[in-house]
């Protein structure tokens, strides 16, 4: 029996048998690991709520036959608390956890960078101050950066042409010169191009002057070319509540409601620049 | 590997939760060993359970006729309604005796991971029944984890609309008999801040 210690984020939890839960963790030296923490469901036991996800955790695990089993855990991160209690935030950090643990194919193989990127994503969400959809989209473009399907943006990623370019196809791999255009290509506008370089390189000032439109264009370009190279779709990636929460209120509200003034809205706040993160 | 019947019998049963390849052999041959007439009962009630069992209509929960016992109980307090995720979870908010309200069961918690979104649980149902019925509150009863606590926070939001509705949620906090040296910081916390004066 080996024990080794790790630091991770918890990506996934599946029950199992009775009382037990599989948990995948993003850990920092080891990859993806796959483990189970027993009796982690019973009201009484010691592990409580640390390990659920988007908890960022420091776990001592030994190494079992098939899969490995948790010992003890402490939280580092509680992400999941500031993120439950915002459902767009909520649905976008579901988002990330989903792509990482598409993204990391093998188990046990270090993604360093990708538990970086993980832990300061989560972290931004947490602390809301960004847009919770553009630091969704830069995420997922780093990721994809990391994994090795970074859409060509400035140049055409057929010829290399230098852009800027008007024509993006997802098959052949992001932005395309006028020459080498698939049909069927998108014709995003050149704001759009930018913001998604911007987001890339971490360009936030950039990123955070864009227009709505362009915001969503972007958001549509990046989801299809995530989605295109993981060759499935994305189960969280319907869901995302993006930009100003609406909720549809129902008739039947708005019929018992009627008479009476409008509650105030709860729309988010602008976001103030803070330090910190590697999503500043 | 057994003949026939009975390795169907023990491929069956081994596909059941919890059970394995041990359990699903005894049972196996327990059954095989039984008199004709308890088989018989258990075939009969897992044809039953299949056919005859409905969802009530009102709140969702599992009911042998179109509404449920708790529902077509005029002593229930009308007014008062307990959200839950699942069947199960009507049955230990039953255990406590102390709540006298209805329920509803939504089916599910939120969990973006699964593809679970709104559409996919009864909140539709929930809304136009509050819209319908003279509700004064809505306990938010979703379990104290991550999927449960953003249902619980996506279903505040679409209440909050509703003029003269409470909406309350459960508290969370230590278990009895329990110790808090091995409280996480997540559950200590909340503890601390949902504290009340003795």
């Amino acid at each position: 029996m080996s024990l080794y210690r790790d630091t991770g984020v918890v990506l996934r939890v599946q029950k199992l048998g009775e009382a037990d839960r599989i948990i995948t963790l993003l850990t920092r030296r080891h990859g993806k690991v796959r483990a189970v923490a027993k009796g982690v469901r019973r009201t009484s036991s010691r592990f409580g709520a640390r390990l659920e996800p988007f908890g960022h955790v420091d776990v001592q695990l030994y190494t079992g036959r098939t899969l490995d089993v948790i010992t003890q855990v402490q939280t580092l991160d509680a992400f999941g608390v500031g993120l439950v209690g915002d459902y767009s935030r909520y649905t976008a950090g579901c988002a990330i956890l989903e792509t990482a643990d598409r993204l990391t194919l093998e188990e046990a193989e270090p993604a360093l960078r990708l538990y970086l990127l993980v832990v300061g994503a989560l972290r931004a969400l947490a602390d809301g101050e960004r847009d919770t959809s553009l630091v969704l989209d830069a995420f997922l473009l780093r990721a994809m950066a990391f994994a090795g399907y970074a859409p060509a943006l400035t140049e055409c990623a057929r010829c290399s042409e230098p852009g800027p370019h008007r024509a993006f196809s997802v098959p052949a791999g992001g932005a395309v010169c006028p020459r080498c255009r698939p049909a069927g290509s998108a014709k995003p506008t050149v704001r759009t191009l930018e913001l998604l370089d911007a987001l890339l390189h971490g360009d936030w000032g950039a990123a955070e002057a864009s227009e709505p439109g362009a915001r969503r264009e972007g958001s549509g370009l990046v989801a299809a070319h995530l989605q295109w190279h993981l060759e499935r779709q994305l189960r969280s990636l319907p869901l995302v509540e993006r930009r100003a929460p609406e909720p549809a209120v129902p008739e039947v509200i708005l019929r018992r409601a009627a008479g009476l003034a409008p509650p105030a809205g709860s729309g988010p706040a602008g976001a103030p620049v803070s330090p910190g993160g590697m999503f500043r | 590997m057994y003949e026939g019947p009975v390795q169907d019998l023990i491929d069956e049963l081994g596909r059941l939760p919890g059970i394995g390849p041990k359990s699903a052999q005894r049972i196996a041959f327990h059954l095989l060993a039984a008199e004709a007439a308890d088989v018989t009962r258990l075939q009969e009630v897992l044809q039953r359970v299949k056919e005859g069992v409905r969802f009530c209509e009102v709140c969702g929960n599992v009911s042998a006729e179109e509404r449920c016992r708790i529902c077509q109980d005029a002593r229930r307090d009308p007014t008062v309604v307990c959200v839950v995720e699942e069947p199960k979870d009507v049955l230990a908010v039953e255990r406590t005796r102390e709540f006298r309200g209805r329920y509803h069961v939504l089916g599910g918690a939120l969990d973006p991971l699964s593809g679970v979104g709104p559409d996919q649980l009864r909140i539709r149902e929930l809304l136009a029944r509050i819209g319908a019925e003279d509700v004064k509150e809505v306990i938010l009863a979703t379990d104290p984890n991550t999927e449960g606590e953003a249902t619980a926070t996506y279903l505040a939001r679409m209440l909050r609309d509703f003029p003269g509705l409470t909406v309350t949620r459960l508290a969370s906090g230590l278990p009895m008999g329990g110790d808090l040296e091995f409280a996480d910081e997540l559950t200590l916390g909340r503890a601390l801040s949902g504290r009340r004066s003795l």
